[in-house]
């Protein structure tokens, strides 16, 4: 029944965790995930950064993002889980698998509109390469289109 | 930048006369913005991620706040989309909430 959404959850962990107790916590979350039958996308550690503004009397950070697939029970559960350990100063669950769905529809709308206008225009549908003026731009193509009929 | 797209313009200038409010008149605040284009529409960019910071930084002044649509030239669909991805940097310390 479990339906599979895909999360992303960053979390930060206190700057004077070790390598070691950040691996360790990296497991932790990994048989979380295990137990709801999710499973693991992606990891990305980026290391010590200086935060924006004071949490807890810490001025730096670990971060650690993950990108996860699973329920919503699997997520709900981490989240609890983070919420208690004290060595993640903060964190956040994000579910990204509609936005990116939408942000793909959105490209390849354009693309095929792109590739109707040009093909109505008598061009090759995609862009040739040294096209154009600086970069290449859809919408003023478009209205330059239209200020050369006037 | 903003001189190329001007000469790009300049032919159809009768037409776009309406929408050109104030296209080379200086703002009445002595502010020197000009840019009316939707960053994110110009450039393409469909996914507004949270985690970007250099993505989202031009459009919080110094003091930290988020640059109106009305300034930043921004469209209502990526402001809103703007909005929550700023949001969400601030939880994740990336960016302040406020700075004095």
């Amino acid at each position: 029944m479990s339906t599979s959404r895909q999360y992303e959850l960053v979390y930060i962990v206190t700057p004077d965790a070790s390598e070691a107790q950040i691996a360790e916590l990296h497991t932790q979350i990994e048989q979380i995930v295990q137990r709801y039958q999710g499973t693991f996308d992606k990891t990305e550690n980026w290391g010590r950064r200086k935060l924006a503004y004071e949490i807890g009397h810490h001025r730096e950070g670990t971060y650690v993002v993950e990108t996860i697939t699973g329920s919503g029970e699997l997520m709900k559960e981490i989240d609890r889980r983070l919420r208690v350990i004290d060595q993640v100063i903060r964190h956040l669950v994000v579910r990204v698998d509609e936005e990116l769905r939408v942000a793909e529809r959105t490209r390849d709308a354009r693309k095929t509109t792109q590739a109707r206008r040009r093909t109505a225009r008598g061009l090759p549908p995609e862009p040739q390469p040294g096209e154009g003026r600086s970069g290449d731009n859809d919408q003023d193509d478009d209205r330059e289109g239209v200020e050369v009929q006037r | 930048m903003s001189d190329e797209r001007g000469g790009g313009r300049g032919r159809g200038k009768s037409g776009d006369r309406d929408k050109g409010k104030g296209g080379d008149a200086p703002r009445r605040g002595g502010f020197f913005r000009r840019r009316r284009v939707c960053k994110f529409c110009a450039e393409k960019i469909d996914y507004i991620n949270y985690k970007d910071v250099r993505l989202l930084a031009p459009f919080l002044p110094e003091r930290g706040k988020i640059q109106p649509r009305r300034i930043s030239g921004t469209c209502a669909l990526h402001q809103r989309k703007l909005q929550v991805a700023i949001k969400r940097a601030r939880q994740l310390a990336l960016i302040p909430y406020v700075t004095d």
